[in-house]
């Protein structure tokens, strides 16, 4: 987190999937419109809404983040769906 | 019946909302289960009476918003908008929310809101907001809203007076015009707002929670009490369950006893006592395992565990194509696969869900242990082979494991082959650890005990009253000077039953299988668990069920008209394999006909499933002789 207090122009969002453990992220965006995409929207994914990181389970298992109050767990496939943004940008 | 109005309401709400609590918490016993016409969606309705008036409530599926993604959720939908036909649409509806989550849930109340029915919200886990720090003023929710907002906590039955007094005047619930339309975003917008103004003190997170799964959820520790609590699990349905089954068993013993000696001594007596009454008595004796297996299940899934047991094994589960919710359906298959089998209406995604369907009879169900520990002691020896593990138990334990890889195998192969790609993302909400309310506990587990006796209870009544049928006629007389075990052994050789095993013999003969085994093997076919009894009958052993060693005993020993073991050993272990692989149970296929809503998976189930036990059967058989 060595860049964490640098000020650096706005970069590319980072995915869900690569949320870093420690510190603020919020959501840029929810990629694709179909069934899933919907989904995650109504699970709380909307702009600008905080999510913090609260496990990963080991292998490349399923993801854990805390958002609007409650914990849900997510595979990285859908997990990748969620663009989010860090006061570090793309590096996690 | 009562004279007043009698109003039907819908109660809607997320998963793990509290909402099938408060279902119970309201209508108590006077609920029954069913399912919408046409689909595998559980429908439960129920009444309760205040004073003289009558409500009608049905306890929707659980649903995270109105846009449905899986069937259950889509049966919520079109029960909530009058559009499900054969189902009246509701005069109002009770909107059941966590008040700990209202962030998430507020946008869906607005959706069922903008319907503009008669609508009522109430707050669940009242109690735990406050333990948490959180404060709502409800009354500038009620406002805001312009519905009734009542406070409840289901599993004390605190509210719960109050919105039963509620519910009988619907009419009056009408909702704000200020509503948010728009999309998904739009509503979040108007929820965060809209918490900002009624909201005196945010709720904090629940510390135990944190705690608890800092140790359940832990790469290690989370993975060593998740085996512990398999082993648990195991443990409980097999050696608990135990004592009460035996006592079912001796009772229904001795009540067939009595009536074998208490009334005239007919056809219609011997029906009655060994048709009927042993009949019943099989499916009866598992009450007491598959009631414990659903109050596990369900104690481990209302206080929160089953989420993180599905988030530990989902990476496993993963590899096979399926996900950690299959787990538990596959788990209960080892009591029976029939209440694994019904478990699966926990699993979201249809492809998954009839994929773990499929291979939830491969589990070894505790209607084999009898066949296997008959035929383990018959052919394999007690030789010792490391401390106290003999070889017996580790042929049973090869036979278990043999289930229980065939099983992953399968699965996926299905899900690689016909049932291939996700139709359903994976999201799974990992609630705060909880108190179970054993009263809702206890009414869930009845509802299912009652599936339960009414699929498995009809279907063997009538395998075993027919059974006996085909082992009894026609009538014929013993030779002169004849026992009485030599006579029932003659009425057997020339029974309908025996005609059927002789039949049989083209099909089963390349297996080692002489049409003895065949009669067996059309008795198991109505339920396993009355394998050892036919069995026991066609070879006229004299002792009880429960003396194992006698009757493996005889099976080894010489048939004095030809001079060969009764049954050969390989023809035993051919029959192990088979009882692995086949789908010997009349009661999975109606259940699985009834789970799909369809002939063509359970037929296809049957299908496979009897391939494999012959293939597998035929190569044994071939290599042990």
């Amino acid at each position: 987190m060595s860049g964490a207090l640098s000020v650096t122009p706005p970069r590319e969002p980072i995915s869900l999937a690569d949320l870093p453990r420690v510190g603020l992220a919020r959501v840029v965006s929810v990629k694709g419109g179909d069934a899933t995409s919907q989904r995650l929207r109504e699970l709380g994914f909307t702009p600008g809404t905080e999510v913090d990181f609260v496990r990963r389970a080991p292998l490349a298992g399923p993801l854990v983040v805390q958002l609007r109050g409650y914990q849900l767990a997510l595979r990285p496939a859908e997990a990748c769906r969620v663009l989010i943004e860090t006061p570090t940008g793309g590096q996690p | 019946m009562s004279e007043g109005p009698s109003p039907n309401i819908a109660l809607v709400g997320s998963p793990n909302s509290g909402k099938t609590t408060l279902f119970n918490a309201l209508t108590g016993l006077r609920a029954k289960t069913g399912n919408y016409p046409g689909v595998t969606v559980d429908r439960r309705e129920g009444v309760f009476r205040e004073g003289p008036h009558q409500v009608r409530l049905v306890d929707l599926p659980g649903t995270y918003s109105l846009h449905a993604i899986s069937e259950d959720e889509a049966v919520s939908v079109q029960v909530l908008r009058g559009e499900l036909e054969g189902v009246e649409a509701p005069d109002a509806i009770v909107v059941v929310a966590d008040a700990t989550t209202l962030e998430r849930s507020l946008p869906m109340i607005a959706e069922v809101l903008l319907l503009g029915r008669p609508t009522l919200l109430a707050l669940t886990m009242i109690d735990e907001l406050k333990a948490r720090g959180g404060d709502i003023d409800l009354f500038a929710l009620k406002r805001e809203l312009g519905v009734p907002v009542i406070g409840v906590v289901g599993n004390r039955g605190l509210g719960v007076a109050d919105l039963r007094e509620q519910l009988l005047d619907p009419a009056s619930w009408t909702p704000s015009q200020n509503l948010p339309g728009g999309d998904t975003e739009a509503r979040f917008a108007w929820a965060d707002a809209l918490l900002q103004r009624i909201t005196r003190h945010p709720v904090s997170e629940s510390r135990l929670t944190r705690r608890l799964d800092g140790l359940l959820l832990h790469p290690i520790f989370g993975g060593l009490i998740f085996l512990a609590f398999v082993t648990f699990f195991f443990q409980a349905i097999f050696t608990w369950a135990g004592p009460a089954m035996d006592a079912f068993a001796g009772a229904l013993d001795q009540a067939a006893d009595w009536t074998l000696v208490t009334l005239p001594e007919s056809w219609a007596t011997d029906l009655l006592a060994d048709g009927v009454i042993r009949g019943v008595g099989s499916v009866v004796v598992f009450v007491p395992q598959i009631a414990l297996l659903f109050a596990l299940i369900l104690f481990f899934e209302a206080c929160g565990y089953m989420a993180r047991a599905a988030f530990v094994v989902d990476r496993i589960m993963g590899w096979v194509g399926l996900e950690g919710r299959c787990f538990v359906a596959l788990l209960s298959s080892y009591a029976c696969a029939l209440p694994g089998v019904m478990a699966t209406r926990t699993i979201p995604s249809p492809k998954d869900r009839l994929a773990t369907i499929l291979v939830a009879p491969l589990a070894t169900c505790s209607a084999r242990l009898p066949v296997y520990a008959l035929l383990i002691s018959a052919f394999v020896p007690a030789a010792p082979v490391f401390g106290p593990i003999t070889m017996q138990g580790l042929t049973l334990m090869g036979l278990y494991l043999l289930g229980a890889v065939s099983a992953i195998l399968f699965a996926a192969i299905f899900k690689r082959g016909m049932l291939r790609g996700a139709s359903l993302p994976f999201y799974m909400e990992l609630p705060p650890y909880r108190f179970p309310s054993f009263s809702s506990l206890g009414l869930q587990v009845w509802r299912r005990v009652q599936i339960f006796l009414a699929k498995a209870g009809r279907v063997i009544l009538v395998g075993s009253i027919a059974l006996w049928f085909l082992l009894n006629f026609p009538t014929v007389e013993p030779p002169e000077g004849a026992t009485e075990a030599g006579a029932a052994q003659f009425q057997i050789e020339n029974s309908l039953a025996a005609d059927m095993g002789r039949a049989l013999e083209p099909v089963f003969g390349p297996l080692g299988y002489d049409w003895r085994i065949n009669i067996g093997l059309i008795g198991s076919f109505a339920a396993r668990e009355l394998m050892v009894s036919t069995m026991a009958q066609v070879y006229a052993y004299e002792g009880g069920e429960e003396e194992v060693e006698g009757f493996a005993d005889l099976l080894t020993r010489a048939d004095p008209a030809t001079g060969e073991p009764l049954m050969s050993a390989a023809a035993g272990f051919s029959l192990m394999v088979f009882f692995v692989y086949a789908m010997l149970c009349v009661s999975t296929i109606a259940v699985v006909r009834r789970e799909t809503a369809s002939w063509r998976w359970p037929l296809f189930q049957f299908g496979y499933m009897t391939a494999v036990a012959w293939v597998g059967a035929f190569v044994t058989y071939q290599i042990a002789s």
